[in-house]
């Protein structure tokens, strides 16, 4: 068993349902959906019309002239790495910037910035492309951004596992702070790819639901509907989140608020396919496994699941497969929710996000509820509730899942203070 | 022709808006680098945007000659006669 506990000690969000982590969570908490339809002037010509904006628009928190040098999603991670870092109480504690270390991921990267001038090149010429392209569209950059602020001079990563970055960063960080290279980690995950060219892909691929984006009279907030019979694919999210981990030694020391421990982390692959997951899940059930394993977890403590659960047909059956391969006949105990079904899917952003709400929930002891689920898939054998949930007293652990194209599979185990 | 004065002021615009200094401390005296903080790449920024908006062309070889607002103006208003 690892030697060096973690706890996390500061929460920031940026999203769909909220500018910051309170708002965020009182949103999930009320089943507030963030969806809907997107004003962009594009988007009459796609399959597409519906995603989750972030609530609150960047430009309306960050400084201008910052600002203009980061892609969105550096400017969703700015916002969130912001908010995490009041909240910590670090500022100013004497922590020296070579044990301060920096993991912060996104699936696509700068994607936007990279587009616009690639439009612009086409357009106006090469003497237009802005100087400043690589720096702001390089996958690194969110994580970059975040140290150069904070002044972090231990590790800086930017793990990259298609939607499964976000948890795979947090995953990350725990290593860096039980291997002795850090004693405390910005660790998260932003995406900033509502542009029609990613939105266009992942509707060709099928991925992408296409209800309410025509003329079927359906509300965009309903689209996003894990595990109920209607799903027929995931909704567009953007957003940011980051956590403050820290040894709790180095916390204690300096009196810090502790929301949660990590317990620890699961990583796997499925070595299945591109796109689809082992329809058996058994690359997740090992990440699961491995997650409680690290942390020493009992199954029947497990009480929470914040699920990968992206509302595919395929991935949802898979993810309760996993639950019951681990949980076994303590599965029933358990509350599942898919916060998606509120935020859509921020890809690299969705691990953070839903680790963020992981640990809200156990701080709270209450689980946001699924919403739009009328129907429950008869495939899918688990408690699901469509309305806020308590949780029990004791010490109790709960689950953060995420799984990526490329076949990843990461699982983060949080225990209660 | 545009004058000196409605050079440096939209001059001052570029500036202000890749580099976020007061338009009004954008003066002729003023050098980029040690007065306004306009580091290399805000630069090249502001040379790209300068050429757009004064309809010039403003060479790379040239940009380390232009030290001061007063040098950039002086460099359009030539190009523009």
């Amino acid at each position: 068993m690892p030697s060096t506990r973690v706890v996390v000690t500061g929460l920031g969000a940026t999203s769909p349902v909220g500018g910051d982590v309170a708002s965020t969570w009182q949103a999930m908490l009320a089943g507030t959906s963030g969806v809907g339809y997107l004003d962009d002037d594009w988007v009459d010509t796609l399959p597409v019309r519906i995603g989750g904006r972030v609530a609150v628009e960047p430009s309306e928190v960050l400084e201008r002239v910052k600002a203009r040098r980061w892609d969105r999603s550096t400017q969703f991670a700015m916002v969130a790495a912001d908010q995490a870092w009041a909240d910590s109480g670090l500022e100013g504690s004497g922590l020296e910037p070579e044990r301060l270390g920096v993991a912060v991921a996104s699936g696509i990267g700068g994607v936007t910035t990279l587009l616009a001038n690639y439009d612009t090149l086409l357009e106006k010429g090469a003497r237009r492309v802005s100087p400043l392209a690589v720096p702001m569209l390089m996958p690194n950059a969110p994580a970059a951004n975040v140290s150069l602020k904070y002044g972090a001079r231990a590790a800086v990563h930017a793990p990259t596992s298609a939607c499964a970055s976000g948890n795979e960063a947090i995953a990350m960080a725990i290593d860096l702070i039980r291997l002795g290279r850090a004693d405390v980690v910005i660790a998260g995950g932003t995406e900033a790819a509502i542009h029609p060219l990613p939105m266009a892909a992942f509707a060709n691929m099928m991925a992408l639901s296409k209800t309410a984006s025509g003329d079927d009279g359906r509300d965009p907030a309903s689209v996003s509907r894990p595990w109920d019979t209607g799903r027929d694919g995931f909704v567009l999210g953007e957003g940011g989140a980051v956590l403050i981990l820290e040894s709790e030694e180095h916390a204690r020391a300096r009196g810090a608020k502790i929301y949660a421990e990590v317990r620890g982390a699961g990583i796997s692959n499925d070595a299945h396919d591109i796109a689809q997951p082992d329809p058996e899940g058994r690359g997740g059930t090992r990440a699961i496994k491995m997650a409680l394993r690290e942390g020493d977890v009992d199954p029947a403590t497990v009480v929470h699941v914040n699920a990968h659960a992206t509302s595919t047909p395929k991935g949802d059956i898979a993810e309760g497969l996993m639950l019951h391969a681990v949980l076994g006949e303590h599965v029933d105990r358990c509350v599942v929710t898919s916060t998606k079904s509120m935020t859509g899917h921020l890809l690299g952003g969705a691990g953070a996000l839903e680790a963020v709400a992981t640990v809200m929930a156990l701080h709270d002891r209450v689980s946001p509820p699924t919403i739009n689920l009328d129907d429950k898939d008869p495939e899918v054998d688990l408690d699901i509730p469509t309305s806020r949930r308590d949780l029990p007293d004791g010490d109790i652990v709960a689950l953060n899942n995420s799984f990526g194209f490329g076949g990843a599979n990461v699982a983060v185990a949080f225990g209660s203070i | 022709m545009a004058t000196t004065e409605e050079i440096r002021a939209d001059l001052a615009d570029i500036v202000n808006e890749v580099a976020g200094v007061d338009a009004d401390d954008v003066q002729l005296d003023k050098s980029f680098v040690d007065d306004l903080d306009v580091d290399s790449l805000s630069m090249v920024e502001v040379v790209v945007a300068a050429e757009e908006k004064f309809g010039v062309t403003i060479p790379d070889d040239e940009v380390k000659n232009l030290k001061t607002v007063g040098d950039a103006v002086a460099f359009i208003e030539r190009s523009q006669g």
